[in-house]
């Protein structure tokens, strides 16, 4: 057990920018007595700590849960988005991961669709516009029919929860060389098209979000770094799913045009 | 002043109340609805699914939030479930159950009528959120699966893997987008709201500071909606996300709401005990965990060997031996106040000693690790990340944290507050769970008050204003509000200090959970009630907050926070000295039976109290609204 291990001697190089505008610059920081037992987050809140006191501005990084799951945090770790982890928010990775003396590069996600605001902190209500796009089910409060009025199998039902599980927090756009979101969007899309209530839009809402996504993003080159910097294990077949699906949508909603 | 206060509960059977209620409420028709403007302040389940209904509905409405997305609100944070009384498993359970248990499980604190309703609404809201897509666990039929979850006997409890919350809210947020979308809902995000405006009495709008260019500004409305969730962030540790605050609803305090209960808060059973000094908050392993895993401490003090040296005779399964009938699924308080009582005697474990096993092996012996990793992988694998221990293989070591507030503003039947206009939902208000919280309730109650009652009740208030436009922000009392807004944000930035908000956040924490935790005693309550004060007028002199109004600054946003937190603790304590008894979260040392078992004081104590903010420099007005029994006779709790 790591609890009573030495505490860690660190040099970080750390990404500062005042605003969208600005350039940024690395700064180096020396930091030493840090807990093995603590999260990176922790270390950055007492790197914060010792920077107000010396009367410096703190890093701005953002987090709020701290356990992995709203998908707030998100920083580049040595060219890693996440860190070294695997499956593995910012949050949740602890120093344990480091070894003493290590040089530590922390950088903000990196894509023309998330803008820097300040420091590490990006922009990332691009996403936001996909989901509105399309990425619901159209049902008004009160007109839903019992909730075991529909049967879902099971496979199918796990199958969407393996979608729905991706926590918007844009690791995929940071680790892709073209910055393409199809992670994210294939996700959010399959965890709707994969159930029986998902049906019935699922042709329009699969035109509307990718196409929403495509006005932001870059295209998909089949890398595969999307999947593996995915904090979730998000698996790359819902791409391939979602690719299919984008066709057949074309095709249906071309011929629903054309009949009207 | 305050006149009595009145809860507009209906009379009559208590499974009539609600529908007779909704008849009698005065409409607005679809077509006039688009002349009301409303403001919701927060996106999680209670406001995002607010907001969406009342969108919908044709209401025009503004929400905000200080996230940068509304996907992120804590609601997504929930990890074990939502209850709802469908009976899908033939168990027995029914609406008067859920009321039953709810009722009993807060420790009769809660007004019957409100938590009845609750229990009634709780099957539509479990068909709207799987009509959204919500993929809640199924079983090989297809048909909807449930567990039974602390504290209940029967199995009611729905749930999405370790992320109910998350999947929950995920249908809220594409609701509330798909309103967006529409146009009948303008969403403010990173926009943080700061004061309430009060006009004659009314709440007239609110005053928001935009986290990214600092502009801070006026908006008005028919009526405005906090659903801004709870405090537990008062005592720096808990287990909710960093951001949470009690700014939104003190400010609403401080213009005139009556806060409730302020005292009654629940500490959760099931956490990692902290680690390090440096520790930023605590996290929850999911009370589910406890239908599997079984609790213990040694019998001896300070026994030094692992877990698996030490013989079965060794082991205290203390719940186990003192709960017979309960045994490790105990209400929360119960579970944990032994967990504390057995760590005081110097039987903790773990490297700090402040922590008691939670152990799986006997499960995995008879259920294979298989079956053990399919209800609960990843909890353990989130804990093996935290702690790096694996669980499979060495006992959980777990201890109590803070983890939700029942106190809150005090509303009546219709979720408004005592100023009309303002109407509170979810964690922000104090209804429904009385002194303690059952577990899977709380996603029930935000999406409850969102989804079904504030889309009724609205209504009554607003058919008076029909014809009538908001306030206009150029009115004297916005202005008023922003000149001060502005100049707390001014001196909080001139103070050249020489301390961080975040020590002072985390001194205020150490005497609120020292003095108003899992146990309260009168001394430890007084000593606070000077404390508070002393620590708070040196956090105003002497802290240093970094950095310019005009940019993101989460020093000054924390700031702002920890200020508010520091008046609503020292309200904690007045309420809790005052409360004289002990009932559900609230413990008080004085007032128990020779075996430590909790003693309340229905005679003099079945009522709410609700404070009255009455300015800097003077104590807080009580007001009192007395509980009444008509349905359920309070007994004493018990689980043994
Ligand atoms: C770790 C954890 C696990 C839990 N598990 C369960 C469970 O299994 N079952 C269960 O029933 N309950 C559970 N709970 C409790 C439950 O999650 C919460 O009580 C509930 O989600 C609160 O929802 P809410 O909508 O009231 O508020 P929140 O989800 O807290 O949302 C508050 C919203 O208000 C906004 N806001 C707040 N202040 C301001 C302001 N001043 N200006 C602008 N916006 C503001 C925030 O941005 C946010 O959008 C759990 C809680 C925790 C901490
Ligand atoms: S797909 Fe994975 S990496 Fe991308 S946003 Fe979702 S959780 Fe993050
Ligand atoms: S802070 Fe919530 S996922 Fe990391």
């Amino acid at each position: 057990m790591s609890a009573g291990a030495e505490p860690l001697s660190l040099r970080l190089k750390v990404w500062r920018q005042d605003d969208e505008g600005s350039d940024g610059r690395f700064e180096k920081y020396d930091l030493a007595g840090i807990s093995a037992d603590a999260s990176f987050l922790e270390m950055l809140d007492l790197l914060n700590e010792r920077l107000t006191l010396e009367g410096k501005e703190p890093v701005a990084f953002e987090s709020d849960c701290r356990e992995g799951i709203c998908g707030t945090c998100g920083l580049m770790i040595n060219g890693r988005a996440h860190g070294p982890q695997q499956g593995t928010a910012t949050c949740q990775l602890h120093m344990r991961q480091f070894s003493d003396s290590a040089e530590i590069t922390v950088e903000p996600w990196r894509a023309a669709a998330f803008p820097v605001i300040r420091d590490l902190v990006v922009d990332r209500s691009a996403f936001d516009e996909i989901i509105t796009a399309g990425g619901y089910i159209s049902i008004n409060t009160g007109a839903a029919p019992d909730a075991n009025l529909t049967p879902i199998p099971k496979e199918a039902a796990e199958a969407s929860f393996d979608a729905a599980a991706c926590i918007g927090c844009g690791a995929c756009v940071a680790a892709c060389p073209n910055s393409a979101a199809q992670l994210f969007t294939s996700a959010k899309l399959q965890h709707l098209n994969l159930l029986p209530q998902g049906q019935a839009e699922r042709w329009a809402r699969t035109e509307a979000m990718v196409e929403k996504m495509e006005e932001y993003f870059g295209s998909c080159t089949n890398h595969g770094e999307c999947s593996v910097a995915c904090p979730k294990d998000i698996s790359i077949d819902f791409i391939a799913w979602t690719n299919r699906d984008y066709i057949k949508a074309k095709f249906n909603n071309r011929k629903l045009l054309g009949g009207r | 002043m305050i006149g009595e206060l009145r809860s507009r509960s209906p009379d009559g059977p208590i499974e009539e109340r609600w529908s007779e209620h909704k008849f009698n409420l005065r409409l607005v028709n679809p077509g006039n609805r688009r002349r009301f403007s409303l403001i919701v302040v927060g996106t999680g389940l209670a406001g995002a699914t607010a907001a969406a209904s009342l969108g919908e509905m044709g209401y025009k409405v503004s929400v905000f939030t200080y996230h940068d997305s509304p996907r992120r609100a804590h609601s997504i944070a929930a990890q074990g479930g939502i209850n709802a009384s469908k009976n899908y498993k033939n168990d027995g359970d029914s609406t008067f159950r859920l009321f039953y248990d709810t009722i009993k499980g807060g420790d009769y604190r809660s007004r019957e009528s409100n938590v009845y309703r609750l229990a009634e609404v709780s099957s539509n809201i479990i068909d709207q959120c799987v009509a959204a897509g919500v993929p809640f666990a199924r079983e090989y039929g297809g048909m909807l699966d449930n567990r039974s979850f602390g504290g209940a006997q029967v199995s009611r409890t729905f749930y999405a893997r370790g992320q109910t919350g998350q999947q929950l809210l995920l249908g809220a947020y594409s609701a509330l987008m798909r309103q967006v979308a529409s146009g009948s809902v303008e969403l403010h995000t990173r926009t943080e709201m700061l004061d309430l405006v009060v006009i004659d009495g009314k709440a007239a709008g609110i005053v928001t500071r935009n986290l990214l260019t600092g502009e801070i500004r006026a908006y008005s409305a028919h009526a405005v909606i906090l659903a801004t969730g709870g405090y537990s962030n008062v005592y720096f540790l808990s287990t909710n996300a960093r951001m949470c605050n009690v700014t939104a609803t003190w400010r609403a305090h401080r213009r005139g709401a009556l806060f409730a209960n302020p005292c009654f808060t629940q500490i959760h059973p099931t956490c990692i005990p902290p680690s390090e000094d440096f520790q930023s908050k605590l996290t929850l392993m999911s009370e589910s965990l406890r239908n599997d895993g079984r609790i213990w401490v040694p019998r001896s003090h300070d026994d030094e060997r692992p877990p698996g040296e030490i013989p079965e005779i060794e082991r205290d399964y203390y719940l186990e031996t003192k709960y017979r009938s309960f045994g490790n699924l105990v209400p929360r308080d119960v579970a944990s106040r032994n967990a504390k009582s057995v760590v005081d005697e110097g039987r903790g474990v773990g490297p700090r000693r402040n922590g008691v096993y939670l152990d799986f092996s006997d499960a995995i012996a008879r259920d294979s690790t298989e079956a053990v990793s399919a209800k609960y992988g990843n909890l353990f694998d989130m804990y093996e990340r935290i702690t790096g221990e694996d669980p499979y293989k060495v006992p959980m070591r777990i201890y109590p944290a803070v983890h939700y507030t029942m106190g809150g503003l005090w509303v009546d039947y219709n979720l408004m507050s005592n100023l009309p206009g303002l109407f509170v939902l979810g964690e922000a208000n104090f209804s429904d769970h009385g002194a303690n919280r059952l577990g899977a309730s709380a996603l029930m109650q935000g999406l409850a008050d969102g989804y079904f009652v504030i889309p009724a009740t609205i209504s009554d208030y607003l058919a008076d204003l029909l014809g009538t436009q908001p306030t206009p922000p150029t009115h004297a009392a916005f202005g008023e509000s922003v000149a001060e807004t502005e100049d707390r944000t001014a001196r909080l930035l001139a103070n050249k200090g020489s301390l961080t908000v975040d020590h002072f956040h985390r001194e205020l924490g150490k005497i609120v959970w020292d003095c108003c935790g899992m146990a309260r005693n009168a001394a430890g309550l007084k000593k606070a009630l000077s404390d508070i004060p002393a620590l708070n007028e040196e956090f105003h002199s002497n802290v240093l907050v970094p950095g310019s109004a005009v940019t993101l600054n989460q020093a000054l946003e924390r700031a702002g926070r920890v200020a508010d937190l520091f008046e609503l603790a020292e309200l904690m304590m007045r309420d809790a000295l005052v409360r004289e008894e002990s009932c559900g979260g609230h413990f008080r040392e004085e007032h128990q039976d020779a075996e430590g078992e909790a003693l309340r004081d229905d005679e003099n104590f079945s009522h709410i109290a609700a404070w009255e903010w009455a300015g800097n420099r003077n104590a807080p007005v009580f007001h009192r609204e007395q509980l009444e029994f008509e349905t359920v006779a309070p007994t004493k709790r018990s689980y043994k």
